[in-house]
């Protein structure tokens, strides 16, 4: 294990983020599936209430200013040019819509529930993702 | 009911990425960097998170209905299309140019507004061309 990776940090984030999302299904039927409730939340898609999109979609920074507050400074840090981040989100918000899903939808919540669609999705974005990084560091894009 | 139900699991949702180290695309990036200097920090996070939700899957199944709707809403497990894999494709693309993916960066707006605000709004265009491009054309 190299000595800048956070198993202990991330298995106890994961519980937790694996705990919201099972809150969200048991107690309100849906997936906690970020891009379909950031899409809902702002009218630009279909599925649940407004007002609960709206509301988990405003707990997310919430939840991470909490954190920050009672644990001191989190590291967010941003290095690439701010082009190359809007074209990441472009991307991110066009794929994500197109596949009904994203890390926390399909790499959560489906793959738990041994979705085929979930399990292929998963496979195919860490796949295209590590292909990219690869790709822009051969090509000497990378940040 | 349902706001609440919403807002609970945005926060915990939201703080367990603080916790994780997601809200650092740098961090995200390193777990994509698989032939460079790779971070297996995000395998840690998917693994730990898929724990609660296989005993939530196992718990919904005993269940008639969630306990604030008459039904549970679920999509289905089965067709593989041509438009899940093209888009999951793009989706990994964007993943890998930005460090990001929709959860950590509305989370990290708390922490990084302006970095946030650019990467969500591009998001939200994105959002929105699938949503016009999907919508059946209105005839006259």
């Amino acid at each position: 294990m190299p000595d800048y990776a956070m198993p202990v940090q991330g298995l106890i984030g994961g519980l937790m983020i694996g705990t919201a999302a099972a809150i969200m299904l048991l107690g309100a039927g849906r997936i906690a599936g970020v891009s379909g409730m950031a899409a809902r939340a702002i009218g630009l898609g279909g599925g649940a209430p407004r007002t609960l999109a709206l509301a988990f979609i405003i707990g997310l920074p919430l939840g991470a200013a909490l954190v920050a507050w009672l644990a001191g400074p989190i590291l967010s840090r941003f290095p690439m040019s701010m082009a190359m981040l809007a074209v990441a989100g472009l991307i991110v918000g066009i794929g994500t819509r197109l596949g009904s899903g994203c890390t926390s939808g399909h790499g959560v919540c489906g793959m738990s529930r041994l979705s085929k669609r979930s399990i292929v999705a998963t496979c195919t974005f860490m796949a295209t993702g590590f292909a990219t990084v690869a790709i822009v560091n051969a090509v000497g894009g990378g940040w | 009911m349902r706001t609440v139900i919403g807002l609970a699991s945005g926060l915990l949702f939201g703080a367990g990425l603080a916790v994780s180290g997601m809200l650092d695309p740098v961090r995200v990036r390193g777990f994509l960097d698989l032939f460079g200097v790779w971070d297996p920090t995000l395998a840690f996070v998917m693994g730990g998170a898929m724990i609660p939700m296989a005993i939530a899957w196992l718990v919904q199944r005993r269940m008639a209905a969630p306990v604030a709707d008459a039904d549970f809403h679920l999509p289905d497990t089965n067709p593989i299309t041509p438009r899940l894999l093209g888009g999951s494709a793009l989706f990994g693309i964007g993943w890998g140019l930005g460090g990001l993916c929709p959860g950590p960066a509305l989370a990290a707006f708390a922490i990084n507004p302006a970095a946030a605000a650019v990467f969500t709004a591009a998001m939200a265009v994105g959002f929105a061309i699938v949503w016009a491009l999907d919508r059946p054309p209105v005839h006259a």
